[in-house]
């Protein structure tokens, strides 16, 4: 029992440090990459390709002054950006990021926790993250961020529903609601890839992953040309920089779980791992660096529709939620149960 | 009035399926900002490193001309203060004594020329007035300087190091 503690402090200190030089390096991605997409040349002056522009950013937000406006509910105001990062990162609890590894003859899963319920928990944390816009926003007590605020937690709702009817769909195939056997179900072959099985629930979950986690098309609730940047304006500092950074680890933890869910995991296309005659811990690692590309490819994507689409109105959104992702969502449940009945 | 979706997409005032399915537009759209970001060059220019060709009319910070042997062209005749709409040269004239001679043509000199940089709006008129060819805004457009009473130069700045030709504006 002490030694699986000790296992998982370890795995949770390597993680969580990996997670926020991953953040870091997410934001100077989405720089570099909105440049070149508008034919600019992005930070290029800290280290060679603005390698170390993260670090920079970093120490500035460190060590610049804490304000908390005067007309603030101060305490509110800190408890909001501390919720957000927090939240942020729970998910990763139930993530698998990898097969297994083998170490000190004992075979450790690359996972923080193997809970059996996992992506319905990942799903129910994931949509806590906006109690700390909510509370970030009504703390600073100014009637932009308050819209923001109001915005993000009006957008949760009308997204939250079509992202848990597609995930359930998942669920009836995979027959589990663990994600470690929804890689599992998958691993067979590309083709039971759940991408490829549910097209239609693949896209109904990224667009609302994109609304759940505040990112363009759907980022009404920060808004800059409306809003001055919604819910985090009186914010500045360290305290901006942890919603930020929950803001990006939210990005990473969407696309994981993408991968997790819909690109079979630590699958390679028609390539059986455990055929190759390779030791058990480089088949490991692989699976590691698979995972890790699939998410980089989706964080990829999200970059790229940011800096493709414009906004959405608010009613168009709420339209886009309620009246053609939710029918629709229901309508590819209903279709996957029924067939899952009829050829079983 | 012209109805803009008649005109584009045929007179039914509904749009077609795939166009209400948003999804072909979205991947249209998104192969542009892919081409842009795998095959287009930046346009931009790297500028400490790199600088744009500027015109050759240009209006840059004021230089006093020295002429092919080296000695200063103004002769402080005032032209540049007179014509200035923005009043931002000072000109302090002196008698050229003999002492100095090698390096004033004319009787008259400017013993000191202040241009104020903050005033000054760059429109050409002192060049153009200077019957002696002695001022010009030439093509220095790095003017940043740490204190605000840099900004008021004199003649260490404003005088050409090496002289030359008469200058024929363009």
């Amino acid at each position: 029992m002490g030694e699986e503690i000790i296992i998982s402090i370890i795995k949770l200190l390597i993680f969580f440090f990996a997670m926020f030089t991953a953040a870091a390096y997410t934001t100077l991605a989405e720089r570099k990459i909105m440049s070149y997409m508008q034919l600019r040349k992005g930070p290029n002056r800290a280290g060679p390709w603005g390698f170390l522009q993260p670090l920079a950013d970093g120490i500035k937000f460190i060590f610049k002054e804490e304000i908390v406006p005067a007309h603030t509910d101060s305490k509110m105001f800190i408890l909001g950006p501390i919720l957000v990062i927090a939240v942020s990162l729970m998910p990763w609890v139930a993530l698998p990021f990898g097969d297994t590894i083998t170490l000190f003859g004992r075979e450790i899963y690359m996972q923080l926790a193997d809970i059996n319920t996992g992506a319905l928990f990942m799903i129910s944390i994931s949509s806590l993250g906006v109690y700390g816009i909510i509370l970030g926003g009504w703390a600073s007590n100014n009637k932009f961020s308050l819209l923001g605020s109001v915005r993000s937690a009006a957008q949760m709702i009308s997204y939250e529903l079509p992202l848990g009817l597609s995930l359930a769909a998942i669920f009836i195939l995979s027959g589990s609601l663990g994600t470690r056997d929804i890689v599992l179900s998958q691993i067979a072959s590309p083709w039971q890839w759940n991408i490829f099985v549910q097209p239609v629930g693949f896209i109904i979950f990224f667009t609302s992953i994109l609304a759940e986690t505040n990112r363009t098309p759907f980022d009404l609730a920060e808004c800059d040309s409306e809003l001055l940047a919604g819910y985090h304006t009186e914010y500045g500092g360290f305290k901006f920089s942890l919603f930020l950074f929950g803001e990006y680890i939210n990005i990473i933890t969407a696309s994981a779980f993408m991968a997790v869910l819909y690109l079979g995991g630590w699958s390679i296309p028609f390539v059986n791992l455990h055929d190759l005659g390779l030791s058990p811990n480089v088949i490991g690692v692989i699976s590691i660096i698979v995972v890790l590309a699939k998410t980089c490819f989706f964080v990829f994507l999200f970059i790229w529709v940011r800096w493709t689409l414009p906004r959405f109105r608010y009613d168009q959104l709420m339209d886009l939620g309620w009246k053609v992702l939710l029918p629709l969502s229901i309508v590819n449940l209903m279709i996957t149960a029924a067939a899952v009945l009829f050829t079983k | 009035m012209i109805n803009v979706r008649e005109k584009y997409l045929g007179s039914n005032d509904r749009m077609s399926f795939w166009d209400r399915l948003y999804l072909p537009a979205i991947f249209k759209g998104m192969a542009v900002t892919l081409k842009h970001m795998l095959f287009s060059k930046s346009v931009t220019t790297q500028y400490p490193e790199e600088k744009r060709v500027i015109a050759p009319r240009y209006r840059g910070r004021h230089v006093l001309k020295r002429d092919e042997q080296g000695r200063e062209r103004c002769t402080a005749c005032y032209c540049c203060a007179y014509i200035c709409p923005a009043q931002c040269i000072k000109i302090m004239a002196a008698d050229v004594t003999p002492e100095i001679q090698h390096n004033h043509p004319g009787d008259k000199y400017a013993k000191s020329f202040e241009i104020d940089l903050f005033r000054c709006i760059y429109c050409g008129f002192c060049q153009e007035a200077c019957p002696k060819a002695a001022i010009f805004l030439e093509d220095i457009y790095e003017l940043a300087v740490d204190s605000r009473d840099k900004f008021v130069i004199g003649k260490d700045v404003l005088v050409a190091k090496e002289g030359g030709p008469r200058k024929i504006r363009v």
